[in-house]
């Protein structure tokens, strides 16, 4: 198989290996309770191999937009959002894949809403980002990026 | 209702607002140790609200690695000057903040 | 790729070097620092330091608002682009902070031996920091033009000069052997010349600043702290006549550059 395509399931095998381990792919995720399962936020490992069955294999899309910076001064506050034109987005994840706890925030959005937002988040180290966007379809798309984080001037 | 402040600004830009919250808020990870070592206890918001005219527009739930001091920006469709945009943040010891801010 | 990867592997090996920036590297700072730029949490204390302002407080149970920065008793607006200054009621010449103690004392009737000694982001000391950033923040966009015309201003610049240039502590180092020249950085952070004009929003233009690193609003007393730990100096005092003179001599080789406090600062 061709390199990108084989890069594509690489990155949509370890992030859907990721969301299966916070407990947020769409399909189950429908069977835990209505509201957010706040579980998700404790999930510390990164799953890596692919084990997505069914509605929302994640796919990486270039419809989605991640908006960080490339390098961050600091890790403490690096800007992360995420936006999208396509329609019917219902939710936003970010994740930071080195953190302690993957999962740095979700979005649950209504239609009186563009699916476009940002925060800060801490960043450990450097480390891939994530910005999910699912669909009430359960589509499961992403974009990522590698955003290094360095130490300033006299010791942070 | 928490003292520290919360600011936000919501900008009309064609038929929408770009809302931009930032909220004065400590966000302790649980990660963190003191000079004792003891572990300093996650404290953070762990969810926000935002409405547009009384209605319910965006809910987000939050971990403890948003940022101290945390910023958030959305972008409310159908909204004009003069609308009224409520934020309000609850945190993991049952804090909380409500402000409002009307569209520029 | 390899080259940017090759440039962020030198700079986290702490190497300091007046080199320029690989120019990948230093856009990419660029563009963190831009997308910092909206949204900046020293608005927040802004607004802690406008309740306070007008808060009644301490034993008199007053508010600061009488409190004179130099410009007559209340004036917020154009104070900070003037300190530090000569003042005729403490026959001193001060700056923000050391002016804030003298206005809680007499106004208020607040400790302000005891404020001095407390650490800073504590107490009255944080209470300090959102007062420096309410009032910076009113002079914000205004150029630097610290007044000279009163003798001990200009006596002050001389000793800011001179404690600019000491050589002291277990580095041998003074503020100019980080600051006495254009050009020098530390691992991603360019050093401004303090010894001329840097521009409009940098050194004493962009402080008190809001650092993301520790997520704390910084005054200019607390930025020249730091300076004296990381050169393992002993500790100059809180509003200490040296500390002061820096900032005479600062503000004015800074004369007309526009000021941008309280920025953003990693």
């Amino acid at each position: 198989m061709n390199r990108q395509r084989r890069t594509a399931l690489q990155h949509g095998a370890s992030l859907a290996g990721l969301m299966l381990s916070l407990g947020l792919m769409p399909g189950v995720a429908r069977a835990q309770a209505a509201g957010f399962n706040r579980a998700a936020f404790d999930a510390k490992s990164l799953a890596d191999v692919l084990k997505a069955i069914g509605a929302g294999t994640p796919a990486e899309s270039k419809d989605i937009n991640l908006q960080a910076p490339d390098i961050a001064e600091n890790g403490a506050v690096v800007p992360l959002g995420a936006s999208t034109t396509l329609a019917g987005v219902k939710r936003i994840l970010l994740l930071v894949e080195k953190n302690p706890n993957a999962l740095a925030a979700a979005f649950d959005l209504s239609d009186s809403i563009d699916a476009n937002v940002a925060t800060r988040v801490k960043m450990g180290q450097t480390s891939n980002v994530y910005a999910v966007a699912i669909t009430a379809d359960n589509k499961v798309l992403f974009a990522q990026k590698e955003v290094k984080v360095t130490l300033g001037g006299c010791g942070g | 209702m928490a003292t520290d402040p919360m600011r936000i600004r919501a900008q009309a830009q064609g038929s929408n607002a770009i809302v931009r919250v930032l909220m004065m808020h400590e966000m302790e990870t649980g990660q963190r140790r003191d000079a004792a070592g003891k572990t300093i206890p996650a404290w953070h918001i762990s969810d926000v609200t935002a409405q547009h005219n009384g209605k319910t527009v965006l809910t987000a739930h939050w971990g403890p690695a948003v940022s101290k001091n945390p910023f958030l920006q959305f972008t409310v469709k159908g909204a004009k000057a003069g609308d009224k945009v409520v934020v309000t943040w609850k945190d993991n010891r049952g804090e909380s903040r409500t402000d409002e801010a009307v569209v520029a | 790729m390899t080259a940017r990867r090759l440039a962020a592997a030198l700079l986290m090996c702490g190497v300091a070097f007046a080199a320029q920036a690989q120019p990948s590297t230093a856009d990419g700072i660029a563009r963190y620092r831009e997308m910092l730029a909206d949204g900046n949490p020293a608005d927040l204390f802004e607004a802690k330091g406008e309740a306070l302002w007008k808060q009644k407080r301490g034993p008199k149970g007053a508010t600061l608002e009488q409190c004179d920065l130099g410009k007559g008793p209340g004036i917020v607006k154009g104070a900070f682009v003037e300190l530090p200054r000569w003042f005729a009621d403490t026959q001193r010449v001060q700056d923000l902070e050391s002016r804030l103690l003298t206005c809680m004392e007499t106004l208020q009737g607040l400790d302000a031996k005891a404020i001095a000694e407390t650490p800073f982001g504590r107490g009255e000391q944080a209470n300090m920091e959102a007062l420096a950033a309410y009032v910076s923040a009113a002079s914000r966009g205004m150029k630097m033009n610290l007044p000279q015309a009163h003798a001990k201003e200009r006596e002050m610049f001389e000793v800011g000069k001179r404690v600019f240039f000491f050589r002291g502590g277990p580095y041998d180092f003074s503020c100019a052997s980080c600051h006495g020249e254009a050009g020098k950085r530390i691992r991603l952070q360019d050093l401004p010349d303090l010894t001329k004009n840097p521009g409009d929003g940098v050194g004493f233009a962009a402080w008190p600043a809001y650092r993301v690193s520790s997520g704390e609003l910084w005054s200019m007393q607390r930025r020249l702290y730091d300076c004296y730990r990381q050169q393992r100096f002993p500790a100059p005092g809180f509003a200490s006549d040296a500390t002061i003179a820096l900032g005479v001599y600062m503000g004015v080789n800074a004369k007309g550059a526009e000021s941008i406090a309280p920025s953003i600062k990693r």
